[in-house]
Formats: C-alpha cells, sequence, structure tokens
C-alpha cells in the first residue's frame, strides 16, 4: 500500500481518492476552501458525449457509462438524468459540419442523430423554432447535482479510509531529484508535514501554483482562469427544457432545465479573463447578453423571474482540453479541464487512480493527447469543442 | 400540525434534515447550503440562513458570529426576464 496525496477537493480530486481507496491505496486529500469551492460547484451540470475528435469523444463514452452506474455504486441519489444534449444549427454549413461530427460520435458507439425541428419541438415544448435548420440529439447526454454527486464520492471515500481535509492549504514539497517525498501544509496555522509515495495536482485553475511549489515551471501547463458565469430561473414546470439546448452559432448560448428544481440554467460564451483567483463578481453585461440569447432560444423566458446569478472558472489550457498524466517520477497532474471537469470525473478518476497504482490503466483515454508536456513541445491539440 | 419544522419555505427543508447532515460531517455553510439548498430559493435566505446559523452554532459549540455567511448572489429580490432585456418588438 502506498500512500497518495491529492491536492484540490474538487470532482476531480475526490473522485480519484475514491478511486484509489477502492484498489486499497492509503489516500489524503486537501482542499484549502471547502469541498467543491473550486469550480465543481459552479458548473452548468452538463455531461455529454457530443465531442468532435475521438479522444473526448472515447472518454466521454466511457464516462457516461460509468455515470449510468453511479447512484448504485455510491449508494446515493446524485440525480444523474439521461435527458439529452441537443445542438441546433443556424445555417446549412453548420448542418453539413453536424452530420459530420455525428458520424465521428457513432463510429465510437455514441448514437447522435441529425433531427428536424418537429422533433426538436416535440423535446424542447418552449423551443423557438425559427431560427433552426436542424439539431444534433444525442438522448443519452444529461446532467447530475454537482454537490451530491462530489459528497457521494467523498463519503464513500471516507467509508474507505481516505482522510479528506477541507481548510487545509498545501504550502510546500519536498523534492529528492524527480520525487516528491512529502507535502507540507498548513493545519490551524501550524506548518505540518506527511511523507509520500505520490502526489496528483487536481487543483485545476490554481495548479500552475501546485506545479511551481514542485519546482517546475508555472506555465509548463498553461492554465488560465477564465471568468464564466450562469443565470438561473425561479422553479418551473418540468419538462420545458430538460435536454441542454444549444446553437453553438450565437456564442455558445444554453439553457438546461435544474433536473430537480426545475429552474432554467442559461449559460453563453461571454467570458473575461479572470483578474484574479477570487474573482467571481457577476457582471451586468453577461445576465443581460445570456438573456438576450436565452429568449431567442425560448421565448417564454421572458416571463420567468432571475433567482440567481454566479461565476464560475474555466480552467484554460491553450487546446482547451486537460492535462492529464506524469511530471516527475511520482507527481501527476490532472488540471485545465476548460469547463469539462465535472463530465469527466467518473472516466479521469478511474484512469488516474489506476496510472498512479498500477503504472497503467484499462480507461479508454488517450495519454498521449492529454499529455501535459504538449504545451512545452508546442503540439497543440485540436480544440475541444466546448459548452456545458 | 405533522410536527416537521421547516427551516427553508422555499424548498420545504426541516429541522431535521439540516441536523442530520451536520451529524454527517458537513458543517461548512456553504456546503450545507448546497446540498439542502437553503438560502437558494427566491427568499435568498433572509428566512432560513439565520435559522441554520443557530442550528449550526448549537451544535458545533460555536459562537453564532464566528460562522461566515454564505455569499449572497444576485439579484436581491427576483427580477423578471422581460425587465432586463427589454420589450417584444425587438
Amino acid at each position: 500500500m502506498s500512500k497518495i496525496a491529492i491536492i484540490g477537493g474538487g470532482i476531480i480530486g475526490v473522485a480519484t481518492a475514491y478511486e484509489l481507496a477502492k484498489l486499497g491505496e492509503e489516500v489524503i486529500l486537501f482542499e484549502k476552501n471547502y469541498f467543491g469551492s473550486g469550480s465543481t460547484f459552479r458548473c452548468a451540470t452538463g455531461i455529454r458525449a457530443q465531442f468532435t475528435d475521438e479522444a473526448n469523444i472515447r472518454l466521454m463514452k466511457h464516462s457516461v457509462e460509468r455515470w449510468e452506474k453511479l447512484e448504485v455504486e455510491l449508494e446515493s441519489d446524485i440525480v444523474f438524468r439521461q435527458t439529452g444534449y441537443l445542438f441546433l444549427a443556424t445555417s446549412e454549413n453548420e448542418v453539413e459540419a453536424f452530420k459530420a461530427n455525428i458520424k465521428l460520435q457513432n463510429k465510437f458507439g455514441v448514437p447522435t442523430r441529425l433531427i428536424d425541428m418537429d422533433e426538436a419541438k416535440e423535446i424542447v415544448p418552449i423551443l423557438n423554432t425559427e431560427p433552426f435548420l436542424a439539431g444534433a440529439w444525442n438522448p443519452k447526454d444529461g446532467k447530475a447535482n454537482p454537490f451530491k454527486t462530489l459528497f457521494a464520492y467523498l463519503f464513500r471515500a471516507r467509508e474507505l479510509g481516505v482522510d479528506a481535509r477541507e481548510h487545509t492549504e498545501v504550502v510546500g514539497f519536498e523534492r529528492e531529484g524527480d520525487t516528491i517525498t512529502a507535502v507540507k501544509f498548513r493545519n490551524n496555522g501550524k506548518v505540518e508535514s506527511v511523507k509520500v509515495d505520490a502526489v496528483l495536482n487536481a487543483a485545476n485553475a490554481w495548479a500552475p501554483l501546485i506545479n511551481e511549489m514542485a519546482g517546475l515551471k508555472r506555465d509548463l501547463v498553461p492554465i488560465t482562469a477564465y471568468k464564466h458565469q450562469l443565470v438561473k430561473t425561479e422553479p418551473l414546470e418540468p419538462g420545458q427544457a430538460e435536454p441542454l439546448v444549444c446553437p453553438p452559432s450565437w456564442n455558445d448560448a444554453y439553457i438546461i432545465q435544474d433536473g430537480e428544481d426545475g429552474g432554467i440554467i442559461c449559460g453563453a460564451g461571454i467570458e473575461h479573463k479572470a483578474k484574479s483567483l477570487d474573482d467571481y463578481e457577476p457582471t451586468y453585461d453577461f445576465l443581460r447578453g445570456v438573456l438576450d440569447y436565452a429568449v431567442r432560444i425560448a421565448p417564454p423566458l421572458r416571463y420567468a423571474h432571475i433567482v440567481r446569478q454566479w461565476a464560475g472558472f474555466y480552467a484554460k489550457t491553450p487546446d482547451s482540453n486537460p492535462a492529464i498524466g506524469r511530471l516527475l517520477d511520482n507527481f501527476y497532474i490532472a488540471a485545465g479541464f476548460s469547463g469539462h471537469g465535472f463530465m469527466m470525473a467518473p472516466a479521469v478518476g478511474e484512469a488516474m487512480a489506476e496510472l498512479i497504482s498500477k503504472g497503467r490503466s484499462k480507461v479508454p483515454l488517450d495519454w498521449e493527447w492529454y499529455d501535459p508536456y504538449r504545451f512545452e513541445r508546442g503540439e497543440l491539440r485540436t480544440s475541444a469543442f466546448q459548452i456545458g | 400540525m405533522s410536527g416537521k419544522k421547516i427551516v427553508c419555505r422555499c424548498n420545504d427543508v426541516t429541522v431535521e434534515e439540516v441536523e442530520a447532515l451536520i451529524d454527517s460531517g458537513v458543517t461548512d455553510i456553504e456546503e450545507i447550503k448546497r446540498l439542502l439548498r437553503i438560502g437558494m430559493g427566491p427568499c435568498q435566505g433572509r428566512t432560513c440562513i439565520p435559522i441554520v446559523l443557530g442550528i449550526l452554532a448549537r451544535k458545533t459549540g460555536k459562537k453564532q458570529e464566528e460562522i461566515p455567511l454564505p455569499k449572497a448572489r444576485v439579484p436581491t429580490r427576483p427580477v423578471r426576464v422581460e425587465v432586463i432585456v427589454g420589450g417584444d418588438d425587438e
């Protein structure tokens, strides 16, 4: 049994802690704020395999298969619902692009298909069909409750012996050659140290700071925090807009109905580089911009009330694909998820745990594609298709 | 009277649910808020947050003023979408 430290109490860190404990490893997890406080608890809840490249499609197909079994495995209601993702085309060129994506997704077993606007209207009763020509529809995509999912993983991890600590900040490492030998952390104001056999940096937007503490260049894995905001309406009758509905050509604007309380979450690609790593201030320009799109997608939303607006970070890499892999002998990273950490967590947690514990993984994760050293080599991937 | 004591009238959360969550080890107000959706309804926590702080103080032995308030969200009161996007004729 090895002792493994995980830095970051978001969904990636907590899911990996659970998977490592399942493999019999001893795990200590550090979260400097409260669990989920970074990006997980601010996310838009969506889960999809509709990506536009083989690596992300295959990883997400596996992740959705894990999501389908997660409630039983974790013995907890995480409100996972396969209510689909519906992308909408506004031009003939876009319809052709959708067809090419669908062909690629079908090749890897993702059952996306092109639908006409009559069918789209049956799926989303409040949809304004007039601006759109066709939809790309995958009924296996879905959503889950990020709060309940993280805690379901956390409670099971603790039952398996994981020592998960919040409000506990990692402040440094002890390193011999390319091996991290100990993690230093602040406990009630005092700096303590724990000997470890391996370390996972799962700090997402904060990951460059952790890499720097490990003696690596801060921009070895260049991750920039972009402020993404969401607004949510009052609870509405279920079944109005259950899938995530997104016309990508409208600045990636989308709506998705909360599977539990029925409120509609509205997002858009109106982003700002965060001023700092505590820049969560919502902005009026976002509120105005996102609602202009939302009422064009679903006109009845005009009469709903907005009850909440909040911000979180897309921890973005230059190609919007995460950095997943090994940085030093026993120092690993899974960060820079660029808005896709929540949906990828079941697959990435499993893959990382197997890599750290066994040196290899049966998860269909393309390690070369997500190689954290690709940025230093100047090898960018095709940009991952973003949104929700 | 069913004997159920409601803490949060927006989302129908009871005293028992708050106490059970604290007993399971969740004592951060930001986490309690999200797991039970306390303070996330249209009242924005005006009714429920002080009550939850009282329960949390009693259960953890802390003083109520030592427990930080959860982050408040805009808008302060619910706002109709059409007030923000303007009239029908755009």
